[in-house]
């Protein structure tokens, strides 16, 4: 954490006891985006007079007693959760001009608390990426700390800016694949990913239904801990919304770690799998007990399950963008079709295009079964091999990345595969819904290594501490 | 999984069920990349799931009811301020036939 920034925790008790004001301190945050964001490009949508505004109007709230777990605190909102009154794109053309007439439930839960919505973050179009590359509104992200390489994806913005900032601040983002893992990872910074249905999806424009999760990074694990508290809950407008209760950090006694021996492996790179080898083993100094344990099916069939129903899941969620109601339009010309075919086809991003087409295909008559349904069923299997690691071990530790963030001229040479390859590491835990944490393991060539810590579904209080316990060691 | 030969006929075929229309450069682009994706999909054919149930939402959850009664909902105003295609307080949209 950067010398001068107060975990969000200390911070919501200075501006309660008046010794910070919310509307100084959100001046400074907006002074440093309008310095750096045009180089950087974290945000999307930042308006100052927006913030400004908000700041001031709780000022004077506070002033007459206000409280919240948020109070003053500055969040940024991933493009993709709708933000009332702010153009909202999820990183597409196609939603060019969206102001949502309502916030999401997770944004409306933050102000609730005195939150202060920042703007919206940049990510890869609808979530499509690992490199928050893939965007047809907003600007690729930078890496704080090498400007010539990837935030990562699709969060990019989000764990950029959490990186960045000199200033008390929470990221609110989302994963599918593993869009909140990865960013910050490459950016060194804490993230929560909480269990499936944790966290409400009301007002996410959706990637894959099955398996969205809302989920928060910050500087600590603490910080970002807070954050999901904030969020989570059931909500009646999510009928998959879970009531899960508080997650809270606590010293573990006597905690074991699973090491995923296929999953090392698969790890090319040596000294990524001897960084966060050499953390986890750390952890032996508290008591933690480390044992090698087994997760063959999600190492060999996690990319391939997870790719068919996210791709099956976008073609159909995307459908409904076409130039009608909100977002991008054109004249009214030709017979519907014709007008639908011709806004997304212009609207739509090279990799929009291509995961609709790969999900279209994946559901049509005659491939259905073999594809989208067996990969659901292949789900099913995959989730009782995590269980029974689970009936063993508290948690599971490997690297959140098998690389570190590629330069920009790297990521250009990948082939589509290629890409989605780079999810290996991310993509078991987020098919199968369970919650992980994310934590700083170390440095190569000055670039962070991400550990990624897994528990049982609803497990958030186990993987939290377990990631503050991580986060402690020296 | 069934073999499909990912050829241009079926990759417009798609197209046009996904309402998309691809450029020359396109089509050229995604053929092999298509293909190339879905090989690697079929990797699942030597994973046995016969004995499985799918897992259509990854954390069980049974008889998620509510009242029939209609709640609250955005106003007229609200639901078409996001357009520019309306007429009399309705959206309008592209000739059906």
């Amino acid at each position: 954490m950067a010398k001068q920034t107060l975990g969000v925790s200390e911070f919501v008790n200075e501006v309660r006891a008046g010794n910070i004001s919310a509307l100084e301190h959100a001046s400074k945050i907006c002074e440093e985006i309008e310095k750096k964001n045009k180089k950087f490009a974290h945000f999307n949508t930042f308006d100052k007079n927006y913030v400004l505004e908000q700041a001031r109007a709780l000022e004077k709230e506070i002033k007459r007693g206000r409280k919240g777990k948020l109070l003053g605190v500055p969040i940024s909102i991933k493009d993709c959760l709708c933000v009332k009154g702010v153009e909202s794109r999820a990183g597409s053309k196609i939603l060019s001009g969206y102001k949502p007439v309502f916030d999401a439930t997770a944004v409306a839960k933050a102000r609730s608390e005195g939150a202060i919505i920042l703007g919206k973050t940049a990510q890869d179009e609808f979530g499509f990426g690992t490199f928050s590359v893939n965007h047809t509104a907003g600007k690729i992200p930078l890496n704080p700390l090498d400007e010539s390489r990837s935030c990562g994806g699709s969060s990019g913005g989000a764990a950029g800016f959490t990186a960045l900032t000199d200033y008390t601040h929470i990221a609110i983002a989302e994963s599918t694949g593993g869009s909140i893992a990865c960013p910050a990872s490459f950016c060194g910074v804490a993230s929560i990913t909480p269990t499936y249905g944790v966290v409400s999806r009301y007002g996410l424009m959706d990637y894959a239904n099955s398996l969205d999760k809302i989920g928060a990074m910050g500087k600590t694990v603490a910080d970002s801990a807070l954050a999901l508290n904030v969020i989570s809950g059931k909500d009646k407008m999510d009928s998959t919304s879970l009531d899960s209760g508080p997650a809270e950090i606590s010293k573990m006694k006597k905690i074991s770690i699973g090491v995923p021996t296929e999953l090392m492996d698969s790890i090319e790179d040596k000294k990524i799998r001897d960084l966060a080898l050499k953390k986890i083993h750390a952890a032996e100094s508290e008591g933690a007990k480390v044992v090698d344990v087994k997760l063959p099916l999600n190492t060999k069939y996690g990319l391939s399950g997870y790719y068919l129903i996210a791709m099956s899941e976008a073609s159909t969620n995307l459908a409904k963008y076409c130039g009608m109601r909100y977002g991008f339009e054109k004249k009214l010309e030709g017979a519907f079709n014709e007008y639908f075919t011709s806004v997304r086809s212009e609207a739509f991003g090279e990799e929009a295009k291509r995961r609709i087409l790969l999900g279209t295909f994946a559901r049509m008559s005659g491939f259905r079964d073999a594809y989208y349904l067996k990969a659901m069923k292949a789900r099913t299997k995959l989730i009782n091999e995590y269980r029974q690691v689970f009936s063993k071990v508290d948690v599971i530790a490997h690297p959140a990345m098998p690389i570190i963030a590629p330069k920009f001229s790297e990521i250009e040479k990948l082939t589509p595969l290629e890409h989605y390859s780079a999810d290996l590491c991310t993509v078991p835990a987020n098919l199968c819904a369970m919650p992980h944490a994310t934590v700083n393991a170390g440095f190569l060539k000055d670039l962070p290594v991400g550990l990624m810590l897994t528990a049982n579904h609803l497990q958030e209080s186990k993987v939290l501490s377990a990631a503050a316990m991580m986060e402690a060691l020296k | 999984m069934p073999k499909a030969k990912v050829d241009k006929e079926l990759l417009l075929k798609v197209a046009a069920n996904s309402r998309l229309k691809l450029t020359e450069s396109e089509i050229k682009k995604f053929l092999p990349q298509l293909s190339a994706v879905l090989d690697s999909f079929s990797k699942l054919d030597s994973l046995d799931v016969s004995k499985e149930e799918p897992s259509f939402q990854p954390v069980a959850i049974k008889n998620v009811f509510r009242e029939d009664k209609a709640g609250k909902s955005i106003s007229q105003d609200a639901a078409l301020s996001n357009t520019t295609h309306k007429k009399d307080g309705y959206f309008k949209g592209p000739r059906v036939v």
